[in-house]
C-alpha cells in the first residue's frame, strides 16, 4: 500500500450524543484513513453514524454532540482541538462537503451564481467580478450547458441533476484537498446518477483530490472508490480494499449484506428462490450491545461474541476486521451460507386475468379553466397504456421519475380517475373513481406506499389501523373477536410479534412500519396489490426481508401485485412480467428474463446500463443517457425517446412513432430498430444485473 | 408582474363592493328611523316626512345602496347627522391623515424593535434570553392598551413630564412637537404588536436554522455573522411581512382604545363618535376607508414576498 501520509486519519474516534442527562455513544473507537488520491467509500444503514462520522471528519457536529475520544488529524493538524475561527479557514478551502439533499442545500433566495461566487471572494480573495466569472467556468466544468444562464438561476428552476452539479461545483471551487461527498445521488434517477458518479470520478482524479464517499448503495461504492469502510453500530466492522470487501469479505457483516442484494434468480422449473436475510433490526442507539454490535444478528454469532466486544484488529498494512471470528472465515474453516434459499413453489401464476386496463389515458391540467385560457398543454401523464395481470403474478413497473409509473399505479387504484379508457378487475367493469366503486371492488385491490412513515396515522396503534380495515372492508360485520383474532393472524403472517398491536407507529422501525402496511393490504385478502416503492425507502438489509416476506404473501394467498420501482434488481427478483415506462408510454414489455436479456429498447438497455453492479470486477457498459427527460406537457414528436437515444438512427425517430415489435414470446419493443439489428448491437455489452454474481 | 398587479387590483375592487354592500346591509339593520334620529324627537311628523325625501330615505333599499355607491366613489360621501351636518369626506380625511402618521410612526419603532428582539430569541432558542424576551413580551401583550397607555401617561407626562399626556397636536405644529405627540401612543401600540412580530420572526429564524443550506453556508466557511444576515434572515424574516401588513391594517382602523386614552384624533376614534351618534353615513365612510387601505398592505405585503422570494411566481 501507499507509504505517503494520509490527508486525513481519524483515530480511536468516538462521539457522544446528549439525550435527557445522559449521553449515548453515536461512535464508538472509530479508525478511518484517507490518502491522497483515494475516493474512499463509507457504507453503513440509517443509524450506523455514517453521516455523523462524515461530518465529524469536518469537525462540524450537532449541538447536542460532542467529540468523547479520539483524534482526527487532517494535514498535520489536529482537528479536535482548533479553534472555530481555524475551522472556518478550512471549511470551503482545503475541506468541501457535498450534500444529500442539493435542493435543500441550496439557500433558495440567491441565484447560483451567487452561491459559488460568495466562495471565491471568501477564500480566493477574488472581486466580486472575477469571482462571478470563476462560478462561471465551475459551471462550465461540471458541463452544464449555457453556465451563464445558469448561473442567473435561482436552485429550484434547476433538476435534481444540475442541482448536484452545482454542489460539486461549489465545493471544488478552492481545490479542496479532501471531499467529502454525503449521499450524493440518492435522490437521483439511476440514469442521472450515473453520469453523476462518472462526473465525480473525472473531476476527483482531476483535481489531484481525496476524497469519502458516503452511500448505503455496495453497488455504487465497487464502482467508485478505492478502498471502503463498513460501519454498522456506530462501529467500523471492516476496512479493506474494494477488491477485498466485495471479493473476498471476512466480516459476517459484509458478507451477509452482500448476499441480501436483491437480484434476479432463475430457480429449476417448480422452484421458487428467497434471498439470504439478515436478521433482526439495527440497534438504536439506546440500546447497542455492549458486546458485539452485530452479533444479535449475526449467523456466525458464539458465546464470547455476546459477552465481548472484538476489538479493531490491523491484519495488513490495508485492513482491518473487527470480528472475533475473521480468521476462521479467512481461512475457510467457517463458511457463512449466502445461498439464496429454493423452496418449492406454492402454486405457479396462472391463466386467469385479474386486471385487465385497457388504452387507459390520463392528462393533468389540461382541462382546467386556467389552462385552456393560457393555452398550456396538459401533463399526458399516461398515454394510451395497457397492462394485464394475471393471477398470481407480478407486474414490475420501471421507469425514471416523470415516466407516469406512480399516476399509471393511481388510475388502477381509483385515486385518480382516467380520461379514456377501460378497467376491468376479475372480468368484471371497474369503475374509474375510488368513490364508485363497492366495498367488494374496494376490497380485491389494496395498495401499500412508498413512504411507511407518511402512510399510517401517528395517532392509532397498529392494532386499530389493522381493525379499521377489516371493520369498514370486510363484507360481513365481524365481531370484536373476530376482529382481534384477524389481527393476530395478520401480524403473524408478516412476522411481527402479537404484542405489537398495542404499539404506535413512532415505536416501530422502518421495516416494521412497512410490514404493517403490507398487513394492511392483505387484511382483505385482495386479489391485487399495487406497492409504490415498497423497498425503496428501507434499508439494505430490511429490503430483502420485505422482498421475501412479499413472495411468501403471494404464494399463500395467490395475490397479484403491481410492482412499481427504480430499483431494476428487485423488480428482477419479484417480478416475472415486466413493463418499461419511457414519458407515459410502455416502451418495452416481456416476462423478466426476456426484458433484462438482449435484445431491449435502447431506454432500458440504458437503465439496465445505468445501475451500479455490486462487484468491482465487472464495470458496467457505459452507455449514459444525458439531459434530462422532456417534459410530458411537451412529449417529442415521432419517438418520444429520441431526444436522449443513444442509439438514434436518424430523421425516422424524429418523424414517425416506432412500431410496437414482437421480439418472440410475447417481448414486444417500441423501437424502429428491428430485433435482429438491435440484438446484433447488444450482443457483447455485459449485463449487469445477470453477471454480477456475489 | 403587470398581470399579476391587475389580477390582485381586480380582486381588490370585487372586494371592496362585496364590503361595501355587507356595510350598507348591516347599517340598515339598525333600529330606529334616521330622520327621527337627525331632528329629533320633538320634531313634527311633515319636517320627517321631508328629511325622509331629501335623503332618499322613501326609495328602495338596493335603490339607496346604488346611490351611495356611486356617490362614494365619485367623492361626494354626505354629510354628517351630527350638528352643522359638515361634509364627511375632509373630516375622514384628515382623521386619515393623523391616523397614517400614527401608524408610520409605530412601525417605525416596532418593526425593527421585534424583529431584533425575534431573531435574538431564534438564535437563542431555549435559552435565557430567548425565555426573557418571549416572557417580556408575551406579558405586555396580555396587558389592556388602556393599562399600558395610563400607566405611560403617569409615568412619562404626569410623572417626568417629558411627553404630553394627550395627543392633540395642531395641525401646523413642528415635526419635533408631532413625534413628541406620537411617542406614548406608538409605544403603547408597539406593546401590542410586538409579540405577534417577535414570535413570527423567532420561529422563522428557527425553522430557517435547521434547513440544509445554512449547513452549506457554514461550511463554505463564512464567518457566523454572514451566515445569519445574509443566509438565514433573508429566508426568516419572508413570514414576518405578512404580518406587518396585518398590523398596518390594524393601526389604521383598530386603535380605538389607545386613541381614546390619548385622545387622538385618528380615525378609530372617529368610528366611536359615529357609532355612539348612529351617524351612518360617517360610519360607512370609516370602515370603508378602513377596509381600503387593509386591503392594500394586505396587497403590498403579497407583492413584496413574492419580490423577495424567487420561488413565487407572479403570473
Amino acid at each position: 500500500m501507499t507509504q505517503t501520509t494520509p490527508i486525513i486519519e481519524a483515530r480511536a474516534l468516538s462521539i457522544e450524543y446528549k439525550f435527557g442527562r445522559g449521553w449515548l455513544n453515536a461512535l464508538h473507537d472509530v479508525n478511518l484513513t484517507i490518502y491522497p488520491n483515494e475516493i474512499h467509500g463509507l457504507v453503513g444503514e440509517s443509524g450506523s453514524g455514517k453521516s455523523t462520522l462524515a461530518l465529524a471528519l469536518m469537525r462540524y457536529m450537532a449541538g447536542n454532540a460532542r467529540i468523547s475520544g479520539g483524534t482526527i488529524v487532517f494535514d498535520g493538524v489536529d482537528i479536535t482541538r482548533t479553534t472555530p475561527t481555524e475551522m472556518r479557514a478550512i471549511w470551503g478551502s482545503k475541506i468541501a462537503l457535498v450534500p444529500q439533499d442539493a435542493l435543500a442545500s441550496l439557500n433558495p433566495s440567491y441565484t447560483i451564481g451567487e452561491q459559488i461566487a460568495e466562495i471565491g471572494r471568501l477564500h480566493l480573495s477574488l472581486d466580486a467580478r472575477t469571482a462571478w466569472a470563476c462560478g462561471i467556468d465551475m459551471l462550465r466544468r461540471v458541463k452544464i450547458a449555457d453556465p451563464e444562464a445558469v448561473a442567473a438561476r435561482y436552485p429550484h428552476q434547476l433538476s435534481g441533476g444540475m442541482q448536484q452539479r452545482v454542489t460539486i461545483a461549489m465545493a471544488l471551487t478552492t481545490k479542496p484537498r479532501l471531499l467529502i461527498l454525503d449521499e450524493p445521488t440518492t435522490a437521483l434517477d439511476v440514469t442521472t446518477q450515473a453520469v453523476i458518479v462518472d462526473l465525480f470520478r473525472e473531476l476527483i482524479r482531476e483535481n489531484d483530490a481525496a476524497a469519502l464517499y458516503v452511500s448505503h448503495d455496495l453497488g455504487l461504492i465497487a464502482q467508485l472508490c478505492d478502498r471502503v469502510t463498513v460501519l454498522y453500530g456506530g462501529e467500523v466492522m471492516a476496512s479493506a480494499s474494494i477488491e477485498n470487501v466485495f471479493k473476498h469479505p471476512i466480516h459476517p457483516y459484509t458478507i451477509s449484506l452482500l448476499a441480501s442484494l436483491p437480484r434476479p434468480v432463475n430457480p429449476t422449473h417448480g422452484m421458487e428462490t428467497r434471498l439470504p436475510t439478515i436478521e433482526g433490526v439495527a440497534p438504536s442507539l439506546a440500546d447497542r450491545p455492549k458486546a458485539c454490535v452485530f452479533a444479535p444478528r449475526c449467523p456466525a454469532a458464539i458465546a464470547i461474541c455476546h459477552t465481548e466486544k472484538p476489538p479493531l484488529e490491523q491484519i495488513n498494512a490495508e485492513r482491518t476486521v473487527r470480528c472475533h471470528r475473521w480468521r476462521e472465515i479467512a481461512d475457510c474453516t467457517l463458511v457463512i451460507d449466502t445461498a439464496p434459499k429454493l423452496i418449492e413453489m406454492s402454486a405457479p401464476p396462472e391463466a386467469g386475468m385479474v386486471l385487465d386496463a385497457d388504452h387507459l389515458e390520463k392528462t393533468f391540467g389540461g382541462e382546467s379553466m386556467f389552462g385552456r385560457l393560457t393555452k398550456r398543454n396538459g401533463v399526458h401523464a399516461v398515454d394510451d397504456v395497457s397492462v394485464h395481470i394475471n393471477r398470481r403474478s407480478t407486474l414490475g413497473l420501471v421507469g425514471e421519475s416523470g415516466s407516469g409509473k406512480t399516476t399509471l399505479a393511481r388510475l388502477i387504484v381509483g385515486l385518480e380517475a382516467t380520461d379514456d379508457g377501460n378497467l376491468h378487475l376479475l372480468n368484471a367493469p371497474l369503475n374509474a373513481a375510488v368513490d364508485a366503486r363497492s366495498r367488494d371492488e374496494l376490497r380485491q385491490i389494496q395498495m401499500i406506499f412508498q413512504n411507511p412513515n407518511d402512510a399510517m396515522n401517528p395517532f392509532m396503534s397498529v392494532g386499530e389501523t389493522l381493525a379499521r380495515t377489516l371493520k369498514r372492508l370486510s363484507s360481513q360485520p365481524m365481531t370484536t373477536a373476530q376482529i382481534d383474532a384477524r389481527v393476530a393472524e395478520l401480524l403473524e403472517s408478516v412476522r411481527l410479534p402479537m404484542d405489537y398491536a398495542a404499539r404506535y407507529p413512532t415505536e416501530l422501525s422502518g421495516g416494521e412500519k412497512q410490514r404493517v402496511a403490507i398487513a394492511r393490504a392483505f387484511a382483505t385478502t385482495p386479489a391485487l396489490i399495487v406497492a409504490d416503492e415498497p423497498t425503496s425507502a428501507l434499508d439494505v438489509s430490511v429490503q430483502s426481508v420485505i422482498l421475501n416476506l412479499l413472495k411468501d404473501l403471494r404464494g399463500q394467498h395467490g395475490t397479484s401485485y403491481l410492482f412499481i420501482s427504480h430499483d431494476l434488481k428487485a423488480v428482477a427478483y419479484l417480478a416475472d412480467w415486466i413493463a418499461v415506462m419511457y414519458l407515459g408510454e410502455i416502451v418495452e414489455e416481456g416476462t423478466s428474463e426476456h426484458v433484462y436479456t438482449m435484445p431491449s429498447h435502447p431506454y432500458t438497455e440504458a437503465l439496465i446500463s445505468a445501475i451500479p453492479v455490486p462487484d468491482p470486477t465487472i464495470k458496467s457498459k457505459q452507455i449514459r443517457l444525458h439531459g434530462d427527460p422532456p417534459s410530458a406537457r411537451n412529449i417529442p414528436t415521432g419517438c418520444r425517446f429520441h431526444t436522449r437515444c443513444p442509439r438514434k438512427i436518424g430523421a425516422i425517430c424524429e418523424t414517425d412513432v416506432p412500431p410496437y415489435r414482437d421480439a418472440g414470446g410475447e417481448h414486444f419493443i417500441r423501437c424502429h430498430i428491428p430485433v435482429e439489428e438491435l440484438a446484433r448491437l447488444q450482443q457483447d455489452s455485459p449485463n449487469p444485473i445477470l453477471d454480477a454474481q456475489i | 408582474m403587470i398581470r399579476f398587479l391587475l389580477r390582485r387590483l381586480a380582486l381588490l375592487a370585487i372586494t371592496l363592493l362585496i364590503t361595501s354592500a355587507v356595510i350598507f346591509a348591516l347599517t340598515q339593520l339598525l333600529p330606529g328611523d334616521v330622520a327621527r334620529l337627525i331632528l329629533g324627537r320633538e320634531a313634527r311628523p311633515e319636517a320627517i316626512a321631508a328629511l325622509r325625501e331629501d335623503l332618499g330615505l322613501n326609495n328602495s333599499v338596493p335603490q339607496q345602496y346604488i346611490d351611495w355607491l356611486t356617490g362614494f366613489v365619485t367623492g361626494d360621501w354626505g354629510r354628517s347627522f351630527v350638528s352643522g351636518n359638515p361634509l364627511i369626506r375632509p373630516l375622514v380625511m384628515d382623521r386619515l391623515g393623523n391616523s397614517l402618521r400614527l401608524a408610520g410612526f409605530t412601525l417605525l419603532i416596532s418593526v425593527p424593535l421585534s424583529v431584533f428582539l425575534g431573531v435574538i430569541s431564534g438564535l437563542n432558542e431555549n435559552k435565557f434570553v430567548d425565555n426573557a424576551i418571549s416572557i417580556f413580551t408575551l406579558s405586555v401583550v396580555g396587558l389592556p392598551e388602556f393599562v399600558t397607555g395610563l400607566v405611560l401617561i403617569n409615568v412619562f407626562a404626569l410623572g417626568l413630564g417629558w411627553f404630553p399626556a394627550s395627543a392633540t397636536a395642531p395641525a401646523d405644529a413642528s415635526l419635533g412637537d408631532w413625534i413628541r405627540q406620537l411617542i406614548l401612543p406608538a409605544i403603547t401600540a408597539t406593546f401590542v404588536l410586538m409579540a405577534y412580530i417577535v414570535r413570527m420572526t423567532r420561529a422563522g429564524v428557527i425553522d430557517e436554522l435547521k434547513k440544509s443550506y445554512v449547513r452549506t453556508a457554514t461550511l463554505k466557511g463564512l464567518p457566523r455573522r454572514t451566515v445569519i444576515i445574509k443566509h438565514v434572515l433573508r429566508n426568516a424574516l419572508l413570514p414576518t411581512i405578512t404580518v406587518v401588513a396585518l398590523s398596518f391594517g390594524w393601526l389604521i382602523g383598530g386603535l380605538i382604545v389607545i386613541e381614546n386614552v390619548f385622545s387622538y384624533p385618528g380615525l378609530g376614534r372617529l368610528m366611536t363618535n359615529a357609532v355612539e351618534r348612529k351617524d351612518i353615513p360617517l360610519m360607512q365612510a370609516v370602515v370603508m376607508v378602513v377596509i381600503f387601505f387593509f386591503a392594500i398592505a394586505n396587497l403590498l405585503a403579497d407583492v413584496v414576498y413574492a419580490l423577495l422570494n424567487p420561488r413565487i411566481r407572479l403570473d
